[in-house]
């Protein structure tokens, strides 16, 4: 799709989401760029539309036991169970090296308690060099992980209002799709004052070693991700723009530009691009570039008029 | 560190299951380190999904196709097929496209071998000792302890010894060599050159046995480990190691792909080891 020499007419990538103005609609998904420092040698990081950090909590976190990670068809289980360097070490150590670029950063975080979330929100609600907060109230891979709160609207919508009192900055929600009607937690989160959303999480799974007849992951369930995800967060994406009235990011088995725009089309206003990262360090560039050259190709001068022209 | 869409040269079964294969590798002679890895992408294709880590056997040049080009460079893996990703490797020929990440990784900490060294690979884990071997001072004071199951394991024997490397093979089933396991030869190794220093690579039951034979006896050892992993560059935390002191309240995780591969036994805490980890990239046969 390289039509440059061809074809020059400027196409309009940036967006906005809940206030952050984005260059392009890609970012990482959270937990798969680590603190954006080990992709820098591969990949461009003023490219992307946003940073996301690795998920953090109010203190460092060990996380699980190994194995960790296992592949499956079209995707791969993960239970790292959120090891994280703990907000203290992240602005001391991590925070001044993404300062250096001209891209937004969104810190994800999560807490073992409600006023844990507050406190962290608190904390990062005062550090100028952060664009935007992401609260993970659905990583399944641990007992206080936030899960908790993302399978429940009253306690989601209870984490988010105490998170919401403790900053200004733009507050996204991410969500989990392992609960049976994912508008509930939506529109809680929603009332409780979120800015936007962000879906999906991982989809619980499990693989068994036949031989051996134990879980290939120590932490025997995992969360499932990658392209064979996709159709269902595509799924939960369509059902949740409908559902609410804030900025939705779509998130679940990118890697490429066309599965992008899967997610645009049915409303997401930008993307998160997760499991693709770990299998091309330049994943996100190429979609970038790809997203351009599909708007130049099919004449559009702006990706904001792709978004939500589900033709139904 | 560079991702290079790059092609397959050769791709060879060395012994049965056992295949070597070249790749074209631009700078990867003046890169890559004994004991560093690549993650080797079987094909540009979603199946499998994640890449492969590979330990870089050696790195090379060889002719161009023609006099006016410069010659090629090159690396070689050698892997085992055990599952999926392998089972689609031994199939690729030369100029099939593939991917390499790297190199990866910390390698071994060449300053150590100056005297006497010992290397002690088992099986596969042979592969990123050659490197080492060709790095080091005096190839007459560095041997080399193969282990393998039977004779079908123990491969690439002949080019340590164009080294000058002395090779010491042991099978299990005793089809090649001395019958019984490497970390026997190990310790009579150890009994006529105590002050060697030792480097290993294996299963974990003999790198833990290793650790214990070396530990004992007051040797240095280097390992290097496998351990499943997503992306090889620290992002995934799939592929940690309990560190040396490692507890639930004092947390001591580390990067078997950044830290690692290569750790001195010391920085290791050896009773958490997982017993099987590693070796078929979680590969489902």
């Amino acid at each position: 799709m390289k039509r440059r020499d061809k074809d020059t007419t400027t196409v309009n990538l940036q967006v906005e989401v809940a206030g952050i103005v984005l260059k392009n609609p890609v970012m990482p998904a959270s937990g798969t760029f680590g603190y954006g420092e080990e992709f820098a040698p591969y990949l461009d990081l003023n490219s992307l539309g946003a940073v996301v950090t690795k998920g953090l909590s109010l203190y460092p976190k060990a996380g699980n036991n190994t194995p960790r990670v296992c592949e499956t068809v079209g995707g791969m289980l993960n239970a790292i169970g959120l090891q994280n360097v703990g907000i203290d070490q992240f602005i001391a150590h991590k925070l001044p090296f993404l300062e250096q670029f001209d891209t937004p950063v969104i810190v994800n975080f999560f807490g073992n308690t409600q006023d844990e979330y507050a406190e962290v929100a608190a904390r990062l609600d005062a550090l100028p060099g952060v664009a935007g907060l992401e609260m993970n109230i659905s990583c399944p891979n641990v007992k206080h992980g936030g899960i908790v709160f993302g399978t429940d609207a009253e306690a989601a919508a209870a984490v988010v209002s105490a998170v919401r009192k403790k900053t200004t900055k733009p507050l996204i929600v991410k969500l989990t799709p392992n609960v049976t009607d994912i508008r509930q937690t939506a529109r809680a989160a929603q009332d409780a004052g979120a800015d936007a959303l962000s879906l999906i999480n991982t989809l619980t799974g499990m693989a068994v070693d036949v031989k051996t007849r134990r879980p290939r992951l120590a932490n025997t369930i995992g969360g499932l991700s990658g392209p064979a995800i996709r159709p269902i967060a595509v799924r939960l994406v369509h059902q949740v723009v409908q559902a609410v009235d804030i900025p939705v990011i779509g998130i679940g088995g990118i890697t490429r530009a066309m599965d992008a725009l899967e997610f645009l089309i049915v409303g997401a206003k930008a993307v998160q691009v997760g499991t693709a990262n770990f299998v091309d360090p330049n994943a996100m560039a190429t979609i970038i570039t790809d997203l351009e050259a599909f708007c130049r190709a099919e004449g559009i001068a702006d990706i904001n008029d792709i978004i939500g022209t589900l033709e139904l | 560190m560079k991702n290079h869409k790059t092609i397959v040269l050769s791709n060879q079964e060395i012994a049965p299951g056992y295949f070597r294969m070249r790749i074209l590798a631009p700078d990867y002679t003046r890169l890559a380190k004994p004991g560093q890895f690549v993650m080797f992408r079987v094909q540009r294709a979603l199946l499998p999904l994640l890449r492969r880590p590979f330990g870089i056997f050696r790195a090379g040049f060889m002719p161009a196709d023609c006099d006016t080009m410069p010659p090629k460079e090159f690396i070689e893996i050698i892997y085992k097929v055990v599952g999926s990703g392998t089972e689609i490797m031994q199939g690729l020929h030369q100029g099939d496209p593939v991917e390499l990440l790297g190199p990866l990784g910390t390698g071994f900490d060449t300053g150590a071998t100056r005297g006497d060294n010992i290397l002690v690979g088992g099986g596969i884990g042979l592969v990123p000792l050659y490197m080492l071997a060709e790095s080091v001072a005096e190839p007459a004071r560095t041997q080399l302890l193969i282990g393998g199951r039977s004779r079908d394991d123990v491969i690439a024997v002949t080019e340590f010894e164009r080294l000058g490397v002395k090779t010491f093979v042991s099978t299990e089933d005793g089809s090649l060599g001395d019958a019984g396991l490497v970390t026997k030869v190990l310790e009579k190794r150890l009994e006529s050159t105590p002050q060697a220093t030792v480097f290993a690579c294996g299963p974990m039951p003999m790198l833990r046995a290793v650790a214990e034979i070396c530990r004992m006896r007051g040797v240095r050892l280097q390992v290097s480990l496998e351990e499943l992993m997503a992306c090889g560059v620290g992002a995934c935390l799939g592929c940690v190691v309990k560190g040396d002191g490692h507890s639930d309240a004092q947390p001591n995780y580390l990067c078997t792909c950044k830290v690692g591969p290569v750790f001195y036994a010391d920085d290791l805490a050896w009773e958490g080891m997982p017993a099987a980890a590693g070796g078929d990239c979680g590969e489902t046969p």
